[in-house]
Protein backbone atom coordinates (compact mmCIF):
# COMPACT_ATOMS: atom_id res chain seq x y z
CA UNK A 1 0.00 0.00 0.00
CA UNK A 2 1.12 3.58 -0.50
CA UNK A 3 0.20 7.20 0.15
CA UNK A 4 -1.26 9.55 -2.43
CA UNK A 5 -2.83 12.98 -2.80
CA UNK A 6 -6.12 13.29 -4.67
CA UNK A 7 -5.76 15.82 -7.49
CA UNK A 8 -9.14 15.62 -9.16
CA UNK A 9 -12.05 13.61 -10.44
CA UNK A 10 -11.97 11.62 -13.67
CA UNK A 11 -15.24 11.47 -15.59
CA UNK A 12 -15.64 8.88 -18.33
CA UNK A 13 -19.02 8.34 -19.91
CA UNK A 14 -18.06 5.37 -22.05
CA UNK A 15 -16.38 2.67 -20.00
CA UNK A 16 -16.28 -1.04 -19.25
CA UNK A 17 -19.63 -2.13 -17.80
CA UNK A 18 -18.09 -3.18 -14.48
CA UNK A 19 -16.85 0.39 -13.90
CA UNK A 20 -20.32 1.95 -14.20
CA UNK A 21 -21.13 3.80 -10.96
CA UNK A 22 -17.54 3.68 -9.69
CA UNK A 23 -15.94 7.01 -8.76
CA UNK A 24 -12.55 7.48 -10.42
CA UNK A 25 -10.04 9.94 -8.94
CA UNK A 26 -6.73 11.23 -10.24
CA UNK A 27 -4.07 10.56 -7.60
CA UNK A 28 -0.41 11.53 -7.25
CA UNK A 29 1.46 8.85 -5.26
CA UNK A 30 3.63 10.50 -2.57
CA UNK A 31 6.18 9.51 0.08
CA UNK A 32 5.85 10.19 3.82
CA UNK A 33 6.90 13.83 3.26
CA UNK A 34 4.24 14.28 0.56
CA UNK A 35 6.91 14.39 -2.16
CA UNK A 36 5.62 12.95 -5.47
CA UNK A 37 6.68 9.42 -6.41
CA UNK A 38 6.25 8.50 -10.07
CA UNK A 39 3.45 9.35 -12.47
CA UNK A 40 -0.19 10.20 -11.76
CA UNK A 41 -2.64 7.33 -11.42
CA UNK A 42 -6.36 6.91 -11.83
CA UNK A 43 -7.76 5.06 -8.82
CA UNK A 44 -11.24 3.91 -7.89
CA UNK A 45 -12.56 5.39 -4.63
CA UNK A 46 -14.07 3.31 -1.80
CA UNK A 47 -14.08 5.92 1.02
CA UNK A 48 -15.63 9.09 -0.47
CA UNK A 49 -12.30 10.88 -0.76
CA UNK A 50 -12.15 14.34 -2.31
CA UNK A 51 -9.71 16.66 -4.00
CA UNK A 52 -6.72 17.55 -1.81
CA UNK A 53 -7.17 14.60 0.56
CA UNK A 54 -4.12 12.60 1.62
CA UNK A 55 -5.20 8.99 1.16
CA UNK A 56 -3.74 5.53 1.08
CA UNK A 57 -4.19 3.13 -1.77
CA UNK A 58 -3.80 -0.53 -2.51
CA UNK A 59 -2.61 -1.67 -5.91
CA UNK A 60 -2.68 -4.65 -8.24
CA UNK A 61 -5.16 -7.48 -7.72
CA UNK A 62 -5.95 -6.38 -4.17
CA UNK A 63 -7.43 -3.14 -5.54
CA UNK A 64 -10.20 -5.15 -7.16
CA UNK A 65 -10.84 -6.95 -3.86
CA UNK A 66 -11.72 -3.60 -2.26
CA UNK A 67 -14.81 -3.39 -4.44
CA UNK A 68 -18.13 -5.15 -4.51
CA UNK A 69 -18.43 -6.99 -6.85
CA UNK A 70 -14.73 -7.75 -6.64
CA UNK A 71 -14.14 -8.83 -10.24
CA UNK A 72 -14.06 -5.18 -11.32
CA UNK A 73 -11.11 -4.41 -13.61
CA UNK A 74 -9.11 -1.89 -11.54
CA UNK A 75 -5.47 -1.83 -10.43
CA UNK A 76 -5.53 0.96 -7.85
CA UNK A 77 -8.10 1.63 -5.12
CA UNK A 78 -8.29 4.33 -2.46
CA UNK A 79 -8.98 2.46 0.79
CA UNK A 80 -8.43 5.10 3.50
CA UNK A 81 -8.34 8.84 4.20
CA UNK A 82 -5.21 9.67 6.19
CA UNK A 83 -5.63 11.72 9.38
CA UNK A 84 -1.98 11.74 10.38
CA UNK A 85 1.47 10.50 9.40
CA UNK A 86 3.64 10.01 12.47
CA UNK A 87 7.31 9.93 11.66
CA UNK A 88 9.57 10.33 14.69
CA UNK A 89 12.77 10.13 12.60
CA UNK A 90 11.92 12.96 10.26
CA UNK A 91 10.07 15.26 12.61
CA UNK A 92 13.27 15.64 14.67
CA UNK B 1 9.79 -10.28 1.20
CA UNK B 2 11.36 -6.86 1.64
CA UNK B 3 14.00 -5.80 4.15
CA UNK B 4 12.86 -2.49 5.65
CA UNK B 5 12.98 -0.14 8.60
CA UNK B 6 9.77 1.07 10.22
CA UNK B 7 9.90 4.87 10.16
CA UNK B 8 6.48 5.75 11.49
CA UNK B 9 2.80 5.08 11.42
CA UNK B 10 -0.30 6.26 9.58
CA UNK B 11 -3.71 6.86 11.14
CA UNK B 12 -7.00 6.95 9.27
CA UNK B 13 -10.53 7.13 10.67
CA UNK B 14 -12.31 6.66 7.35
CA UNK B 15 -11.14 3.44 5.75
CA UNK B 16 -12.18 0.27 4.02
CA UNK B 17 -13.74 -2.17 6.56
CA UNK B 18 -10.93 -4.70 5.99
CA UNK B 19 -8.49 -2.23 7.61
CA UNK B 20 -10.51 -1.85 10.81
CA UNK B 21 -8.27 -2.49 13.80
CA UNK B 22 -5.14 -2.86 11.68
CA UNK B 23 -2.05 -0.86 12.59
CA UNK B 24 -0.56 0.86 9.52
CA UNK B 25 3.21 1.36 9.52
CA UNK B 26 5.40 3.41 7.19
CA UNK B 27 8.23 1.24 5.84
CA UNK B 28 11.51 2.38 4.27
CA UNK B 29 13.24 -0.30 2.16
CA UNK B 30 16.94 -0.84 3.05
CA UNK B 31 19.98 -2.31 1.31
CA UNK B 32 22.31 -4.83 3.01
CA UNK B 33 24.31 -2.00 4.61
CA UNK B 34 21.14 -0.63 6.21
CA UNK B 35 21.01 2.40 3.93
CA UNK B 36 17.65 3.73 2.75
CA UNK B 37 16.92 2.68 -0.81
CA UNK B 38 13.74 3.21 -2.80
CA UNK B 39 10.39 4.71 -1.94
CA UNK B 40 8.52 4.38 1.34
CA UNK B 41 5.30 2.37 1.45
CA UNK B 42 2.63 1.31 3.96
CA UNK B 43 2.17 -2.13 5.53
CA UNK B 44 -0.13 -3.51 8.18
CA UNK B 45 1.60 -4.95 11.24
CA UNK B 46 1.29 -8.50 12.57
CA UNK B 47 4.26 -8.55 14.97
CA UNK B 48 3.92 -5.37 17.08
CA UNK B 49 6.74 -3.57 15.29
CA UNK B 50 7.50 0.04 16.18
CA UNK B 51 9.39 2.99 14.70
CA UNK B 52 13.11 2.20 14.30
CA UNK B 53 12.61 -1.57 14.06
CA UNK B 54 14.19 -3.35 11.10
CA UNK B 55 11.58 -5.72 9.74
CA UNK B 56 10.72 -8.25 7.05
CA UNK B 57 7.68 -7.22 5.01
CA UNK B 58 5.61 -9.55 2.87
CA UNK B 59 4.30 -7.66 -0.18
CA UNK B 60 1.98 -10.15 -1.79
CA UNK B 61 -1.76 -10.35 -1.22
CA UNK B 62 -2.32 -14.09 -1.01
CA UNK B 63 0.16 -14.45 1.85
CA UNK B 64 -1.56 -11.54 3.61
CA UNK B 65 -4.92 -13.32 3.36
CA UNK B 66 -3.42 -16.49 4.84
CA UNK B 67 -2.01 -14.55 7.79
CA UNK B 68 -5.05 -12.39 8.56
CA UNK B 69 -7.60 -15.20 8.04
CA UNK B 70 -10.36 -12.72 7.14
CA UNK B 71 -11.52 -14.57 4.05
CA UNK B 72 -10.61 -14.30 0.39
CA UNK B 73 -11.56 -10.69 -0.29
CA UNK B 74 -9.05 -8.72 1.80
CA UNK B 75 -7.70 -5.70 -0.10
CA UNK B 76 -4.37 -5.62 1.74
CA UNK B 77 -1.05 -6.25 -0.04
CA UNK B 78 1.72 -5.60 2.49
CA UNK B 79 2.20 -6.97 6.00
CA UNK B 80 5.12 -6.91 8.44
CA UNK B 81 5.90 -10.54 9.25
CA UNK B 82 9.12 -10.37 11.30
CA UNK B 83 11.35 -8.11 13.38
CA UNK B 84 15.02 -8.53 12.43
CA UNK B 85 17.41 -9.17 15.31
CA UNK B 86 20.60 -9.25 13.24
CA UNK B 87 21.83 -9.52 9.67
CA UNK B 88 25.01 -11.30 8.56
CA UNK B 89 25.92 -9.79 5.21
Amino acid sequence: MYLGVVQGTVVAERKVEALVGKKLLLVQPVDDRKQPIGPLQVAVDTVQAGEGDLVYLVGSREAALALDPWFTPVDAAIVGIVDGVHNPERSA
Amino acid sequence: MKYCRVIGSVTAAVKHPAYAGQKLMLCQPLDSAGTDTGDTFIAVDSVQAGPGDVVVVLTEGNGVRQILKQGDLVPIRSIIVGIVDSLDA
